[in-house]
C-alpha cells in the first residue's frame, strides 16, 4: 500500500528548488496577508472568514493542489522517469497511493497549516474559524490531489487542465452558474466548514454537507481507482 | 535460461502498423536487434518490457504474459533509451532506489555490485544531472542490473557513446550473455551489432526481415544489387561499354543530372571492370558514386529478399 522509497522520490521532486519556491509564495503572502489584517486592528470574525474563504480556500488550496497533485506524477509521466518505478515488481496502486499520500503530506504543510496560522494570527480561537477553516482545507486538499494526480496520469496538460478547474470553473463559473458550484471542492470544503464553525459567523456553501461528502467520497475513492488503472496501462510509446 | 517469445504480434497505433506480424524467440546469449531509425525496434522492446499491450498476438517471457504483469521485473532488467532519470538523485541514490523497489534483502551491497559491475564508483556521489551521456548510460546500466536480471533488454545502448565506453559495455554485455541471460539490444548500426551479438534480429518498416547470425545477415546485405552514379567524359558510349558486361542488368542515362545511372549485381566484379572498361574505350571517369547506401535502402532490399 506504501512504498518508502516511492515516497522518498516523490517528495524530492516535489520539493526540488524551483517547486518548493513556488509553493512558498502563496502561504507566505496568506500569512502576510494575515498579520497586516492583525496588526492594522481590522482583525474580526468577518475579515477572517472572508479571506480564509475568499483567498485561501478559493485560490491557495486549489493552486497549491494543482501544483503537488500534477507533481507528483506528471513530471515522471512526461520525462519517462517513471519507467523506473514502473520496471519493478511493485503493485500500481501501491505507486498511487504512495504518491497520494505524499502529495497530501505536501499540501497539508503548505495549505492546511497556513490556513490553520493565518486564522489563529487574524482571530486566535475565536467561533473555531481557524480550526475550521484548516480542517476544511485538509479535506479540500484530499479531493484536489487525488483529481490533480489523476489528470496527471491522464494528460500532458495537466497543469494547464487543473488551472482551468480551479480558477475558471471553481471561481469563474462557480459566480455565475449557480449548479457549477455543486461541482466544486471548494464548496465541499465550505460545506464542512460551515458545520464546524461556531453559530456566529455565517459561512454560506451551495453544498449541503451530506451531498457534500458523498462527493468528496466520490472524487476521491473513484479518481485513485481510475488513477491506478491508467498507470497499469500507461505506455510509454512515442519515442520513436 | 529464460525465454521471451514473440508470437504473432502486431501494434498499431490509430493507422499505423509499428509492428507487423512479428515471430522470433529471444534466448540465451547476446541478440542484435538491428533495423533503422522508426522500423519499429523501440516498439518491440517496449512490447518485451510490458509497456505495451501487443495489439494482437502474444509476448511471453517463460509462458507467462509481459503485459500487466509486474512480476516479471523480478526477471527482467530494462535500460531505457530515453534520457530521463531522477536527475536530482546521485548515481547511487539512483540505484539504490531501484534497488529498493526491487525489494532486495540487502539493497546496499547490490548497489555497490552494480555500480562496480560499470566502473562508476568514482562518480557514485555527483547528481546525475552532472553525468555525460555516457555516465548516465553506464548508471541506468547499473539500476538494471541491479536485481541480477535473467533478461536484460536494453534501447540503444551504444547511442552517445565515446568508442571506449562502447568497447567497455560490449565487453560487459557479452560477459552477461556468456553467464547464460538472455541480452537483447537494439541497434540502427550492422558494424554495432554484429560485433557483438551472435544472433541477430532484422526489422524494417514494423516487419520482421531477417534472422540468423552476422555472416548471413552481411552476405543478403553485400549480395544485393548496388546502384551507381556515374558521370564521364562520353556517358552514352560508356553506358554502351557497360551493358555489354555481365556485371550490369541497367543502365540509364539521367540527363538532368548529366550522369548514368547503373545498376550492378555483382559488386565486386564492376568495381574492378569500369575503370578497365573505361580506360580500354578511352572514356575518362569524373564520378563514380553509390547512389543507395544509406542503411534504409539495405533494409528495404533485406525486406524483399
Amino acid at each position: 500500500m506504501y512504498d518508502p522509497t516511492v515516497a522518498r522520490l516523490t517528495y524530492r521532486a516535489l520539493l526540488g528548488r524551483r517547486r518548493a519556491l513556488i509553493l512558498c509564495a502563496l502561504p507566505a503572502l496568506l500569512l502576510a496577508i494575515a498579520v497586516l489584517v492583525r496588526v492594522t486592528g481590522v482583525a474580526d470574525d468577518n475579515v477572517a472568514t472572508n479571506l480564509l474563504g475568499g483567498f485561501a480556500l478559493a485560490t491557495l488550496v486549489p493552486l497549491i493542489g494543482v501544483i503537488v497533485g500534477t507533481g507528483a506524477i506528471g513530471p515522471e509521466i512526461d520525462d519517462g522517469s517513471i519507467v523506473y518505478l514502473l520496471s519493478k515488481p511493485l503493485k500500481r496502486s501501491t505507486i498511487i497511493l504512495t504518491k497520494l499520500t505524499v502529495a497530501v503530506g505536501v499540501t497539508f504543510l503548505f495549505a492546511a497549516l497556513p490556513v490553520l496560522l493565518a486564522g489563529l494570527i487574524m482571530v486566535g480561537g475565536s467561533q473555531q474559524i481557524a480550526v475550521a477553516y484548516a480542517i476544511g482545507t485538509v479535506v479540500a486538499s484530499v479531493a484536489y490531489c487525488t483529481l490533480f494526480l489523476l489528470i496527471g496520469t491522464i494528460s500532458r496538460n495537466a497543469v494547464i487542465i487543473g488551472l482551468v478547474y480551479a480558477l475558471v470553473w471553481e471561481a469563474l463559473f462557480g459566480s455565475f452558474v449557480p449548479g457549477a458550484r455543486t461541482l466544486s471542492v471548494q464548496q465541499w470544503g465550505l460545506a464542512l466548514v460551515d458545520r464546524l464553525v461556531g453559530s456566529g459567523v455565517e459561512v454560506t456553501s451551495a453544498v449541503a454537507l451530506p451531498t457534500a461528502a458523498v462527493l468528496l467520497a466520490v472524487v476521491t475513492v473513484g479518481g485513485t481507482w481510475y488513477a491506478v488503472e491508467r498507470l497499469k496501462v500507461l505506455t510509454l510509446a512515442g519515442e520513436e | 535460461m529464460t525465454t521471451i517469445r514473440i508470437d504473432h504480434a502486431s501494434r498499431w497505433f490509430g493507422n499505423v502498423v509499428a509492428v507487423n506480424d512479428v515471430t522470433f524467440d529471444v534466448g540465451p546469449g547476446v541478440t542484435g536487434l538491428l533495423g533503422p531509425n522508426g522500423a519499429g525496434k523501440s516498439t518491440l522492446i517496449n512490447l518485451m518490457a510490458g509497456f505495451l499491450a501487443p495489439s494482437t498476438g502474444s509476448v511471453t517471457l517463460d509462458d507467462r504474459p509481459i503485459w500487466k504483469n509486474e512480476q516479471v521485473y523480478r526477471e527482467i532488467g530494462l535500460v531505457p533509451e530515453r534520457e530521463a532519470m531522477y536527475d536530482f538523485l546521485t548515481g547511487q541514490e539512483f540505484v539504490l532506489a531501484n534497488a529498493e523497489l526491487h525489494g532486495l534483502s540487502d539493497p546496499g551491497a547490490a548497489t555497490a555490485r552494480a555500480l562496480a559491475t560499470v566502473e562508476m564508483e568514482y562518480a557514485a556521489d555527483r547528481r546525475i544531472n552532472t553525468y555525460s551521456k555516457g555516465m548516465r548510460q553506464r548508471v541506468k546500466m547499473a539500476s538494471a542490473l541491479v536485481h541480477e536480471p535473467s533478461v536484460l533488454l536494453l534501447d540503444e545502448p551504444f547511442n552517445g557513446m565515446d568508442p571506449r565506453q562502447r568497447m567497455q559495455l560490449m565487453e560487459l554485455l557479452r560477459r552477461m550473455g556468456e553467464d547464460g541471460r538472455t541480452v537483447l539490444f537494439s541497434s540502427h548500426i550492422l558494424e554495432e551489432v554484429e560485433q557483438l551479438a551472435a544472433h541477430i534480429e532484422v526489422i524494417v518498416a514494423g516487419r520482421h526481415a531477417a534472422s540468423g547470425d552476422f555472416r548471413r545477415i552481411r552476405r543478403l546485405m553485400t549480395d544485393r544489387p548496388h546502384r551507381y552514379l556515374v558521370r564521364s567524359s562520353d556517358d552514352r558510349a560508356l553506358a554502351a561499354a557497360l551493358i555489354a558486361d555481365a556485371s550490369t542488368t541497367g543502365i540509364e542515362l539521367d540527363f538532368t543530372e548529366r550522369a548514368l545511372r547503373v545498376q550492378a549485381v555483382d559488386f565486386g566484379r564492376f568495381t574492378q571492370e569500369l575503370p578497365r572498361i573505361a580506360r580500354s574505350h578511352g572514356i575518362r571517369l569524373l564520378t563514380v558514386s553509390p547512389s543507395d547506401e544509406s542503411l534504409e535502402s539495405v533494409f528495404s532490399y533485406l525486406v524483399s529478399a
